[in-house]
Formats: structure tokens, sequence, C-alpha cells
């Protein structure tokens, strides 16, 4: 007599994640309310970096043709023989916009791996 | 004066070019190729091809003419354009990037989801590309005319032909290269007449420019002259040229050519170092010209100064090499300039005929080379600089406030984009209709109307904003979706749309 073997039943115990959480990229793509938090708070910080970085740029802009206008005299100081205007406008700019430039790139590529973080995270069971 | 060496330095510029396009030629077969690369480009190579076609005519001639004749506010002209560099990284690189369009009416179309915003932006990319070939060709004519003697309506034509063979034969991808070999070119170009100039200088005992003459002090300040309006004028040129960059057809088409947002911003940030480079160089030439030339050279002084400051064989093989230079400047923006063009063209007022993809932008591209040629031929010279600069203003007039809204703000709609277009063109068509009426003036309406980017770009701004706000039931649907394309890492998997 050949009978079957019971099948076999896996004993677990009661499930430690009740309601198991879905992955945040599908926040995102299911537009839920989460979703939208994860994505301003993305858009916010890059936001904020860029417009910290552009009101001193915008500040020198505005404030360098205002103090020359201001008091002319200013501008014909001088620094090593050259006038302090064309020290800044000449030379002195360039480094400094590359410099913020590089500035920038590291910080926005801070911010989308924090982000990249964020949706890793929740992504485990 | 032996106008051989310039002469042989032109041929030998024109045939590397041709050369070089005809090398990249090879790796060209797709559509994709000839529009944007098949957006390959690694940051390096671009930086460098990005740097070469930028810096025009304007930069290589303009500047440094524009500084010996109005004085250092004309500084603000390569600082500014430098520092839209700056501005573009910061608001746009990336997204604009992973917008994944092909040309500025695509990523107008793509996020308003609108053929009335497209439509309206190919039209500017074509008026803000011809406006800025134009003074290319013209600069052309100049240099030619003031290197070796030749009839200065020869200098369009020629431009143009060599240009025109380079974007039918290959496309973005042989571009690519040919720009790249055109920024160190033009570097050497300028940076070894300038050594060589410098230590003459020093020999003769090293007069200060800013002491010499009787308008001394105020060639040395940098603001305009004319008090109140002056100071106008000066923030007019700073707004133009900080907000105008991200909207110049030929340099957002360069975006898309990049592999990814990461390497659109490392592409940025190293073509911020090259610029940097480069502009050190204009201000030094027009120092000199105060000590050795006179005001009236203007645009031919980088040209003219090694003749006149080292003399003999030595100084026509410096102004060999500049001549050189230049050439290889009117080649290198003119050729980025018609491939954005006919990008546009080819795509939008060829793309429903029965041409294949590749043979309208072809047809496109000699559209976009012979129209401004002739119109370059016929019209009255308006100075290099400041008709680079209409270009400047016109794109951040228009395209500033589009690429910016668009990007980082859900609320705008096709309506108000639309809006504002309109309201940016017309403000800074009133300077470009001032120049080509040639008033000259001073005061307040003058300065108001001859650079309008000050009140215009913020009107158009505005415009969009507030029609914007009135026809909020416009935004597009799926502008979440673009928001997402347009912000987050490649790396990360999410549904773009």
């Amino acid at each position: 007599m050949t009978s079957q073997p019971p099948e076999r039943v896996r004993v677990t115990g009661p499930p430690r994640h009740p309601t198991r959480r879905r992955a945040r990229t599908r926040e995102i793509d299911d537009q839920t309310a989460l979703g939208g938090v994860l994505m301003a708070s993305l858009l916010r910080a890059q936001l904020r970096l860029a417009i910290g970085l552009l009101l001193p740029v915008g500040a020198v802009a505005v404030g360098l043709p205002l103090a020359f206008h201001l008091w002319p005299s200013f501008a014909e100081t001088e620094v090593l023989r050259v006038p302090i205007a064309w020290l800044v406008l000449g030379f002195a700019v360039y480094p400094s916009l590359a410099a913020l430039g590089w500035l920038y790139v590291r910080r926005a590529e801070r911010n989308e791996r924090d982000f990249a973080e964020l949706l890793e995270i929740a992504e485990g069971p | 004066m032996n106008s051989a060496p310039s002469v042989v330095a032109v041929v030998v510029v024109a045939v590397a070019t041709l050369a070089i396009g005809t090398w990249g030629l090879r790796f060209s077969r797709t559509t994709s190729d000839f529009f944007v690369a098949s957006r390959s480009v690694r940051p390096g190579l671009n930086a460098s091809a990005i740097g070469g076609e930028y810096l025009s005519a304007a930069s290589f001639l303009g500047i440094a003419g524009l500084v010996l004749t109005f004085g250092a506010d004309m500084l603000w002209y390569p600082v500014g354009w430098t520092a839209g560099y700056l501005v573009l990284l910061v608001l746009v690189a990336a997204p604009l990037r992973r917008s994944g369009a092909y040309t500025l009416p695509d990523f107008a179309e793509a996020r308003l989801g609108s053929g009335r915003v497209r439509a309206a932006c190919s039209v500017l990319v074509v008026a803000i590309g011809w406006l800025y070939l134009l003074p290319q060709f013209q600069g052309a004519g100049l240099t030619l005319n003031a290197a070796i003697g030749a009839p200065s309506w020869i200098g369009a034509p020629v431009v143009a032909g060599v240009v025109l063979v380079n974007v039918l034969a290959g496309g973005m991808r042989s571009v690519t290269f040919v720009q790249a070999f055109q920024y160190w070119l033009k570097l050497t170009a300028l940076l070894v007449p300038a050594v060589v100039l410098l230590m003459v200088w020093v020999g003769d005992g090293a007069t200060a420019p800013t002491r010499v003459g009787a308008d001394a002090a105020a060639w040395s300040l940098p603001v305009a002259d004319g008090g109140g309006s002056g100071l106008y004028l000066t923030y007019s040129l700073i707004t133009a040229t900080f907000l105008g960059t991200m909207g110049l057809p030929h340099v957002v088409v360069r975006f898309y050519t990049n592999p990814d947002g990461r390497a659109a911003r490392r592409t940025t940030v190293a073509v911020l170092g090259l610029l940097g480079a480069f502009y050190l160089l204009p201000p030094v030439y027009a120092a000199l010209g105060r000590v050795y030339a006179e005001d009236r050279m203007s645009d031919v002084l980088v040209l003219e100064l090694p003749r006149l400051m080292v003399g003999g064989t030595a100084g026509d093989m410096l102004s060999a090499l500049v001549t050189a230079g230049a050439f290889a400047a009117f080649l290198s923006t003119s050729s980025g300039l018609s491939i954005a063009v006919a990008g546009v063209l080819g795509q939008d007022a060829l793309g429903r005929s029965r041409l294949s993809g590749v043979s309208a932008f072809r047809v496109g591209a000699a559209v976009a080379v012979v129209v401004p040629c002739v119109v370059a031929i016929a019209a009255p010279d308006l100075g290099i600089a400041r008709a680079v600069g209409l270009a400047f203003t016109v794109a951040a007039s228009t395209f500033c406030p589009l690429l910016v809204l668009g990007i980082w703000w859900r609320g705008l709609t096709d309506v108000g984009a639309i809006s504002g277009l309109v309201v940016g063109l017309l403000g800074s068509s009133v300077g470009v209709g001032h120049a080509f009426a040639r008033t000259e003036g001073t005061g307040w309406w003058h300065a108001l109307l001859s650079q309008p980017a000050a009140w215009c770009v913020p009107l158009a701004f505005l415009t969009m904003i507030t029609v914007s706000l009135l026809t909020r039931d416009r935004i597009a649907p799926d502008v979440n979706r673009f928001m997402v394309r347009l912000h987050t890492p490649e790396a990360v998997a999410l549904d773009r749309g």
C-alpha cells in the first residue's frame, strides 16, 4: 500500500510586518500623497541650493556697478598697480564663478544621492 | 605688411575644419547622430566643444574692441557671458537634459502639451539664431578685409560655405570634434600673441593703460557714461548676458548631447573653467590697445595689434595666428547655430513633408545658413558684440522665463507661456529695431529703448506668472510626471512618462 505522504507545511510565526510597506518608487509612480511629499522635498532642496548660490552672485552684480557709480574713486584704488575694478572684472570673477559651479555640482549631486537613499530605505521589507 | 601668412592661416583652418568634420562623418549614421550626436558625448570633449562653439566673433574680436572704445564697463560682457553659464548650470542644465527633448520647441511642447507654444518657440529659435549668425558673417568679412585685404562681402559666403559643407556632411557628431579642436585653437591664437605683446610692453617701460589719455578716469570705470541712465545701461547688459545664455539655441541644443543629467552638470562646470581661461585674454588686448593703438580700430584691434607692436615677419606671423583664431571663431559658432536652426527647421517646417529625417535636416541647414549670409552682405554693420548682445536680450526676454518657470513651477500654463513669449519678444524687438535704425543719442529714453533687457525680462516673467495664475484650469494634466522626469536622477527607477 502506497499512500502519499502528507504535503509538508512550513510553519511560521505571525508575519512581523502585518502590512508590507510599498516601495517608495511606487509612491512616486502612483502619485500618492507620500510620493508628492518626497518629490516636493527634492525640488525644495534643489531650489534652495540654486537660490542660495544665485543670491550672492546677484548681489555682486547689483552692488558692484552701484558702488562704482556712487564712489568712482573706489574703482581707481590700485592693488599691485592694477585698478581694483580691472582686477575684479578682468580676473578675479572667473575663478570665483568656476569655484561656485564646482560647489553647486557637489551639493546638487549630494541632494540627489539623499533622495535616492530615501527611496531605497523604504524598498526593503 | 605681408599678408601671405594670414592667407595660409585661413586656408589651414578651413581645411582642418573640413578634414576633422569628414573624419567625424565616419561615426555619423543615424538621425540621432545628426541632431544630438546620439547623446553620447563625454563631459571633457563636450566642454571643449561647447567652449569652441560659444566663443564667437564677439568674444574673440568684439570684447577687446569694445573695451578699447568704451572703457571698462564693457568688461561686463565677458563676465556676463561666463556668469550666464553659472545661471544655466544652477537652474537649467540637468533638468533640461533629463527632459529628453531634442530642441527648445520639443521641451516646450513636452512640458506644456501645446502645439502653439511649440510653434512660437520654433519661430524664436530661428529668429535668435539668425540674429546671432548675422554678426558672425559680418565679422568674417571684416577679418578677411583687415588680414588679407579681401573685399569685405567675401567673408560671409566663405564662412557660410565651409559651415554648410561641414553640417551637411556630418551633423552634430562631426561638428562636436571640430568645435573641440577650435576651442583650443582659439585659446592658443589669443594666448601666444598676448604673451609676446606683454613682453614687448614690459620692454617698452610698461606704461599703465589706465593713465593714458585725457579721459583715463572715465575709461577705467566699469559703469557706462551718463549718470543714472549709464547705470541703467550697465544693469541692462548684466541682465541680458546673465539670463540670456540659457536661451541661446546653439547652447541649449548642446545639452542634449550629454549622456545624462549628471554629465550635463559636470560638462557645464568644465565649460565655466574653459571660458574663464579664455576671457582673461581680450581685456589684455584692450589695455595694450589703449597704449599702442587708437580708438578707431575697434573690431579689428585684436588683428592689428601684433603688427603695430611687433612689426616685421614676427608681427605678420602673430597676426596670422590671431587671424586663424578669429576664423575658427566664426566657423565654430556659425556651425553650432546652423545646426540648432537646421534642427528646428528640419523638424517643424519640413518635418511634415515627405523628406526623411536626415534630408529634412540638410534642407533646413541650407536655409539656416543662406538667409543670414544674404542679409549679412546687405545689412548695415552693427558692431559684432553689440549685435550679439541683442540676441542675448531676445533670449533673456523669452526663453529664460519659459525655461526657469517651466522647470521649477508647476503652475505655468500654455496660455501664460505664450503671453510671456509675446511680451518678451515685443519688448526686446524694440532694442533690435533701435539698433538697425542706427539712432544715436543719450539720456533715459535712448537707454531704455536701446537696452531693453532690464525692464523687458522682469515684464516677461511677470506676464507669464500672472496669466498662468489666471488660467489655472489649463495646467498640463501630466505636469507631476514631467517634474519627476526633470528632477530625479536617472539611476532611480521611476516612471518618467
